[in-house]
């Protein structure tokens, strides 16, 4: 545990150095900067609508960046989170429209399974072009993202939209499939709140990775994978296994996220929901340090900033929303930096030298 | 030429050097040996200004010199020659050669003229380097040449070399010793920084022993030994020599048929070979690097595609052609592989964690729900018996793998692959890059553990250590057995001529 709290410390600098930049910024447009911050953390943070719409913001983040986890544990770069989580919450929706008079017993599980399956086969096809044909997981991951959006755009249009909808989405699905919003059993949170069960599930899956990664002996065969692949190899270690069985788990995690959108939230297929969440979730692992917990942290983190932006941009003067953006990007090049302030901090002699 | 006075160094923690106090006249060459970690490579690159001192004097000529960077040291005529090249692969010599100190005015560069300088040296101490040459052709003994000519084409007068030999092999030391006689005959001085002893009294006038961070014995060469060498750098007694009583010897436990294995680059690099491996004896393989020892190891542990490979492998009387690294391991075979950076360990993973690799999936280390999870406890003991049986230190088993010394990091792989109780042992290169007194206790295991009955075989380009522990010695030359000597009578001549012709 110290361990981890000493690598939290680069992260925690990165922040705090991303929100100085940022005020320095904002004092430049002509906006206080401190009237800014308050606005965004503030409305981010207050009871319940704050907090209630940043958990429901960092619910996919959790997912995305558990999938995109598991990935660089195995040194695989997945950068098809979003295309996995298209397809995942298309066929989430497909069972049940297609399912829909059947009763919550069934049709939840079912739903759950098919955003799991669809979501780990969208990822294992890269796994299995990787490990039996040598082909870069980043290349195919990136092409199917672009294959997976058209493909669900093309179903929602062409199949599954109800006639005369000027709204590019599906059929509603059925009340079986819908779980519940948190609402209903916290007092004092609206239910109008979309934040759902899927919190509790990607809050499990942090704890179920965790366990997965460093518990069990498939955990240890993709970390060692990831870790040193040559030696993996002499462990008897199937290398080709574990790139398929990292990527098909690192796809059903971000399938995951089907589950929040379609079962929790609009009950139903919405094109082009994804906010870059499969994009958000690399940055979200690499703040979170490829630790389940870091990645909690991160992602309520960047749920913070997505949803006090929308505040920024009502209440102030000459900011819009995209300062978020600018702090997202601008956390993420300190933490890409770190290697540099590693350096330049040992060369002032702050860092035990390598004898 | 160069004096080092009380010089102090601490890392955090660790005092690397300890006043420490070195005297290197002009014109000689200079060992200074030690085992990993005795402070040998930080006093020399303080020298050379890479890392200041916390305090002491660094005198070069006499005078009293700050040298704060390696651009201080190189002004004042010192070179470093690091273990590790610094070449860029696809520029040619003299363009590697220039870098840094390019000549010609800002805007134009005078690679012919450094072109011809570089020439000039390369005759005068008979280095054989074209300058035209890209790095990338080079062999690993050319490449190292040229890194003694960029710091000749800096004018240094004193040159540091840091474990040169290391990556050379036995022909090319000879080649490389030879051209530092004649560097020291031209007046250069040499400081080699080594940890073997047969080198020291071979190429040094002085010797320089160092250990745990302190200059512990300054001596003539002519007037020392390898054994006083070796019981000043460990502390105490060090025997050299293996002792071993004759071999039990059993049926044949490995019996290769003519294998051979092309490496992944398409060469054919084993080339029909045949032998047994019996239990209770160890059969080596002498042969200089490159002549198909990796990839027949890589083959006899299963970790070559079958599509590579023709022959048949038979171990305890079955075939085992196509069978892959995991089964093997379940039937006995263990296997300490030549790279251990590359192969052998998780560097990043925990001490645990590396100790349970290959027997990670099965109990007692995967236990409960049909054998899934890790059984922590399990595992600290594993790591625990390894970590004390062969004195693995620190004996720490939460450590990094990558936090250990290179002899500590080779007992832990040692102690792992012991642990399943082998009835076949596949070495290579067990003592590459170990101390000493670890040396000497990774010998005496190898002998135990064939005493116990296992078939031991033995792949090493250390020529002493291969005829030493072998109980028969097979040399192999261009992926084929050149022939079998008995390495109790064989002189080294002998076995040097079938390592380099063939027969």
């Amino acid at each position: 545990m110290a361990k981890f709290a000493r690598d939290l410390i680069f992260p925690l600098i990165a922040v705090v150095a991303a929100f100085i930049v940022g005020g320095i910024l904002i004092l430049l447009v002509g906006d206080n900067p401190i009237v800014a911050y308050r606005l965004l953390l503030g409305s981010a943070l207050s009871w319940p609508d704050g907090i209630g719409y940043t958990l429901f913001h960092a619910t996919p983040l959790i997912f995305t960046g558990l999938a995109v986890l598991v990935g660089f544990r195995c040194g695989l770069f997945n950068i098809g989170v979003e295309g996995q989580l298209y397809v995942a919450a298309f066929a989430t929706a497909w069972v049940g429209i297609t399912l829909a008079h059947r009763s919550a017993w069934f049709l939840v599980p079912l739903c759950f399974l098919a955003a799991i399956l669809a979501g780990a086969l969208w990822g294992a096809i890269p796994g299995v072009l990787k490990a039996y044909f040598g082909s870069h997981e980043v290349i195919n991951t990136i092409m199917l993202n672009f294959i997976a959006v058209a493909l669900v755009s093309y179903l929602t249009q062409y199949h599954y939209r109800e006639a005369n909808d000027p709204i590019l989405q599906s059929s509603p699905i059925g009340w079986g499939a819908h779980i519940a919003r948190l609402g209903k059993f916290i007092p004092g949170l609206p239910e109008r709140i979309p934040l759902n069960l899927a919190f509790l599930l990607a809050l499990l899956c942090c704890l179920l990775v965790y366990l997965f990664l460093w518990r069990t002996k498939w955990g240890y065969e993709i970390r060692a994978t990831g870790s040193n692949p040559s030696a993996a190899e002499y462990g008897g270690i199937s290398i080709r296994k574990q790139i398929v069985l990292a990527m098909a788990v690192s796809g059903a995690l971000a399938g995951m996220v089907g589950i929040n959108e379609v079962m929790g939230y609009r009950y139903r297929y919405y094109d082009g929901f994804s906010d870059n969440y499969g994009f958000t979730g690399i940055a979200v692992a690499l703040l979170g340090r490829n630790h389940p917990v870091g990645v909690i942290l991160a992602a309520l983190l960047f749920a913070v900033l997505q949803h006090g932006g929308i505040y920024v941009d009502g209440f102030s003067e000459h900011i819009t929303k995209d300062i978020v953006q600018v702090l997202q990007g601008i956390i993420i090049l300190f933490v890409a930096a770190e290697a540099f302030f590693k350096w330049s901090l040992g060369r002032f002699g702050f860092r035990r030298l390598r004898a | 030429m160069l004096e080092l006075r009380q010089i102090t160094k601490r890392f955090g923690d660790v005092l690397a050097n300890d006043q420490v106090d070195i005297v290197v006249k002009p014109g000689t060459i200079h060992a200074i040996v030690g085992e990993n970690g005795a402070g040998k490579s930080t006093a020399m690159r303080i020298a050379y200004g890479f890392y200041t001192a916390d305090s002491g004097q660094i005198l070069v000529d006499g005078q009293v010199r700050d040298i704060k960077s390696p651009h201080d040291a190189i002004a004042l005529g010192i070179g470093m020659v690091h273990q590790h090249f610094m070449l860029v692969e696809d520029m040619t010599v003299a363009e590697n050669i220039v870098l840094g100190a390019e000549p010609g005015t800002s805007l134009s560069l005078d690679l012919k003229s450094a072109a011809a300088q570089i020439r000039q040296l390369s005759e005068e101490f008979k280095l054989a380097v074209n300058p035209n040459e890209p790095v990338e052709h080079l062999s690993v003994g050319q490449q190292q040449r040229v890194e003694l000519l960029k710091a000749l084409y800096r004018h240094a007068r004193l040159l540091i070399l840091d474990e040169p030999t290391a990556v050379l092999t036995p022909l090319e030391v000879e080649e490389f010793f030879t051209i530092l006689r004649r560097m020291r005959e031209q007046g250069k001085t040499v400081i080699i920084i080594t940890h073997k002893l047969s080198e020291v009294l071979a190429i040094s006038d002085e010797v320089t022993v160092m250990r745990d961070g302190k200059v512990v014995g300054r001596v003539q060469t002519k007037d020392t030994n390898a054994a006083e060498l070796a019981r000043m750098m460990v502390g105490r007694e060090v025997l050299l020599r293996v002792e071993k009583p004759d071999p039990k010897v059993g049926s044949a436990q490995l019996e290769v048929r003519n294998l051979s294995v092309v490496a992944n680059d398409g060469t054919k690099r084993v080339k029909g070979i045949s032998f047994d491996v019996r239990s209770g004896e160890i059969v080596g393989i002498a042969g200089v690097e490159g002549n198909g020892q990796t990839e027949l190891m890589e083959a006899l542990a299963g970790l070559v595609d079958l599509s590579r490979m023709t022959g048949e492998t038979i171990y305890a009387g079955k075939n085992i052609n196509g069978v892959g690294a995991r089964r093997r391991r379940e039937l006995g075979i263990a296997h300490i592989p030549e790279d251990r950076h590359r192969r052998g360990l998780l560097l990043d993973f925990s001490l645990a964690e590396n100790s349970i690799l290959g027997v990670h999936y099965r109990p007692p280390i995967a236990a409960y729900a049909g054998n899934i999870f890790l059984d922590e406890g399990a595992i600290q003991r594993r790591a625990n018996e390894i970590i004390k049986a062969f004195d693995v230190r620190p004996p720490n088993a939460a450590l990094p793998a990558r936090a250990l010394s290179g002899g500590n990091q080779q007992k832990l792989i040692i102690g792992r692959e012991y642990h399943v109780d082998p009835k076949l042992l596949l070495v290579s290169q067990p003592t590459r890059g170990v101390d000493i007194g670890a040396i000497e206790f990774i010998h005496r295991q190898l002998v135990r553990l064939r005493d116990d009955g296992c078939a031991i075989l033995l792949i090493s380009a250390e020529l002493e250590e291969v005829t030493s522990l072998s109980d028969r010695l097979l040399v192999i030359h261009e992926g084929k057995i050149a022939g079998e000597v008995d390495p109790k009578v064989a002189t080294m001549e002998e076995i040097g001529l079938l390592m380099t012709r063939g027969h």
